[in-house]
């Protein structure tokens, strides 16, 4: 059975307008996305700014009320779960946040911060709770001393450590990373992607990885599906996808990462056209309306849910990118 | 002064911070000059005070505990370091602008997008409300903001992480800046749009000659658009030079560190990654001599540890705070 199963989800916010703020549309951020995920395995999230990776994350930890569909941790349902039905559960599903000024409270030092997952959950006696602090820092490469300060008085990537160091503080067996590296340089990158393999390792632990580097992704995932708008355009084995990339859409990010190696500059074939908005989403493969694809219009009205091209490799289906 | 003259010099700036703990140092001596209409990348390791650089250099370093001991930071004939904060005001928004690292420390969280962008117009230039209008929604679609209408409406909690980091990159850019000072600029982008943004802002270098200074931690960026580059280690600028020197030639052993620990896409996945071990001192840990000693892996006399190396040309516009030890 699969750790994590998440059915057709859609995730949709209220778009207001006019004089009395009445809700006119509907930005549909999450629209109608199905994967599992099974015990110790990493599946890597992809893809661009603004379609919708980490509404998907923050709608599995339930910090959103999902609008459809169904998401099953451990086999029980949780999609419209109670506060208090969720309570025991958060314990096992936790979350790394990209921006870590949204995340952490910037009156707390960080042995409030650390300490506050395990008062919530009623755990340990204050010297152990100390002990497990002074642990999580040095897992995550900072200092003991750190824990009397406070989150602003850290670098960036220090910062992100912190909110790392929380999400792993009551071993929980899924972690929802999103973006857990893009704010580390390279070193202390390859310092905590190390751990995170480490702990995985050690705790059996299962990841949802997003991220837009994809080397880093590719490092980390045993799968990894490809979001464009709101959906999964392509789902493969993580070596698959990036040596038989299918859709157009994945064709392009390989494309576009960037060579650490100035004698390899490129002209770049950048994605043209304007990036498409969840608010009116177009009909058919929105990849293909942005290219001006010349066969675009054969996917109006086609049936775009993923189809099994290879063993283990999906892709959404359409004349001329299939 | 002529045109080829650098647009920035930096001269043994040192900032420190005043703390529970006492003052510490965290930009301790360093030298740059940023070429007129070039783009000028600083790289090192999380903590090493590229964004302290920074804010030294924009003077909003975080009042009152940032101070600027010593140094001088030469911008068009000016030294912002000891400019009346008034002055500064003006030069900021009008011809240095710049990036942040974190949106949302950045962006105002109860004022719409529209609004913020037109206090940056208006800061600057008197214009009609249609213009101000127009310009904002040309900013928007300039860094690729879909439904640039709709956004302007929006409060930033409303957008994601990459579309509150380029609506931070319009408003940096919708004055025209001469200098361009962006941290992190495309961090939390993915690498489509990182790459759109990145040829933005090199059109708009062509176009207006605009100078950068881009600090990234990603070498991929560096290698792909800087024309020189510094490596900072612990407060200090360790190596510098132009990008195609010293990706083929680094000479400190911390250069070569970091670019070993660079994963790449033919690397066996899930494998550890090679890194270079321990961590970047932290600033209440500085010593005064060499501060890699410890972690470069090689065998020190106390010598060696308590003098800092001498930052010299070691070759034509190569800089390298140069350890006999260290520099190959
Ligand atoms: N609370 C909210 N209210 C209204 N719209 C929202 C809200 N949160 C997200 N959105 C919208 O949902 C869409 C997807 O946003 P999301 O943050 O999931 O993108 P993302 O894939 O994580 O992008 P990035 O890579 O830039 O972080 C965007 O159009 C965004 O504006
Ligand atoms: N307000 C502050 N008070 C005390 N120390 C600070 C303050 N701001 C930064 N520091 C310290 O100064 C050092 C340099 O920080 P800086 O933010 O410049 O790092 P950075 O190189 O930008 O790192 P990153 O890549 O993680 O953003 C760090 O050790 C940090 O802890
Ligand atoms: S229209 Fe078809 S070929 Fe073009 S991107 Fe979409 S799925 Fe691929
Ligand atoms: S060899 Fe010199 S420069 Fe290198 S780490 Fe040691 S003291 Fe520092
Ligand atoms: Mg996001
Ligand atoms: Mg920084």
């Amino acid at each position: 059975m699969s750790l994590l199963t998440v059915q057709n989800l859609q995730q949709h916010f209220p778009v207001r307008g006019g004089l009395l703020r009445r809700s006119v549309a509907s930005c549909k951020a999450v629209d109608g996305v199905s994967f599992s995920l099974g015990e110790g395995e990493t599946l890597g999230l992809v893809g661009e700014s603004g379609c919708g990776k980490t509404t998907l994350g923050k709608a599995i930890v339930r910090l959103l009320n999902p609008t459809a569909g169904s998401i099953h941790f451990e086999g029980q349902d949780i999609t419209h779960a109670s506060m208090r039905t969720l309570r025991p559960m958060r314990r096992h599903i936790q979350m790394i946040f990209q921006d870590p000024a949204e995340s952490l409270n910037p009156r707390h030092t960080v042995r409030d911060i650390l300490e506050e997952p395990f008062i919530v959950q009623k755990i340990g006696t204050p010297p152990e709770r100390k002990k497990w602090v002074a642990e999580l820092l040095d897992k995550v490469g900072l200092s003991a001393a750190s824990s009397d300060r406070f989150p602003f008085e850290f670098s960036g990537g220090q910062r992100q450590r912190i909110g790392i160091a929380r999400a792993i503080a009551l071993k929980p067996k899924l972690i929802i990373c999103d973006e857990p590296v893009s704010a580390l340089d390279v070193s202390v990158q390859s310092q905590v992607l190390n751990l995170l393999l480490d702990l995985q390792r050690d705790m059996g632990l299962s990841y949802l990885f997003i991220a837009h580097g994809l080397n880093v992704v590719k490092h980390m995932s045993d799968r990894v599906a490809v979001m464009y708008l709101g959906k999964i355009v392509e789902l493969a084995p993580a070596t698959e996808l990036y040596q038989n990339p299918r859709h157009a859409y994945t064709k392009a990010l390989l494309d576009a990462i960037p060579i650490a190696d100035p004698t390899q500059r490129r002209e770049r074939q950048l994605l043209r056209g304007d990036v498409p908005s969840p608010i009116n989403p177009p009909p058919g493969c929105a990849f293909g309306h942005r290219m001006k694809h010349p066969k675009w219009e054969q996917s109006v009205g086609m049936d775009l849910t993923l189809k099994e091209i290879a063993p283990g490799h999906f892709v959404q289906p359409c004349p001329c990118c299939t | 002064m002529s045109n080829t003259a650098p647009i920035l010099e930096v001269r043994d700036l040192v900032t420190a911070f005043d703390t529970d703990a006492g003052r510490m140092t965290a930009v301790d001596g360093i030298r740059f000059d940023v070429p007129r209409g070039k783009t000028f990348g600083i790289v090192g390791e999380s903590g090493c005070g590229k964004s302290v650089t920074a804010f030294s250099i924009t003077r909003l370093l975080p009042q009152p505990h940032g101070k600027i001991l010593g140094g001088s930071i030469h911008f068009e004939g000016r030294d912002l370091a000891s400019l009346p904060i008034e002055e500064m005001q003006r030069v900021r928004g009008n011809d240095i602008s710049m990036i942040f690292q974190e949106p949302m420390t950045a962006l105002n969280p109860v004022q719409t997008v529209g609004r913020q962008l037109a206090e940056a117009i208006l800061l600057h230039t008197e214009c009609s409300t249609a213009d101000v209008l127009a310009r904002s929604i040309d900013m928007m679609q300039k860094v690729r903001i879909p439904a640039p209408v709709q956004r302007l409406n929006e409060y930033p909690h409303q957008l994601s992480g990459g579309m509150r980091q380029r609506v931070m990159i319009a408003m940096a850019l919708i004055n025209k800046p001469k200098l361009l000072i962006a941290d992190e600029p495309t961090t939390a982008l993915d690498v489509t749009v990182q790459a759109q943004i990145l040829e933005l802002i090199a059109d708009l270098q062509q176009e207006m000659g605009m100078s950068v200074i881009l600090i990234t931690h990603d070498l991929g960026v560096i290698a792909q658009v800087c024309d020189e580059v510094a490596v900072m280690y612990a407060g200090r600028i360790i190596e510098r030079a132009g990008v195609f020197e010293l990706f083929a030639q680094p000479r400190h052993a911390y250069t070569q560190g970091l670019l070993e620990s660079i994963p790449r896409i033919d690397s066996m996945p899930k494998t550890q990654l090679k890194a270079i071990p321990g961590n970047v001192p932290g600033i209440a840990d500085f010593k005064p001599g060499c501060r890699f000693g410890e972690r470069s892996g090689r065998a020190h006399s106390a010598e060696h540890l308590n003098t800092r190396p001498p930052f010299v040309e070691i070759s034509a516009n190569h800089w390298v705070e140069n350890c006999p030890i260290c520099v190959a």
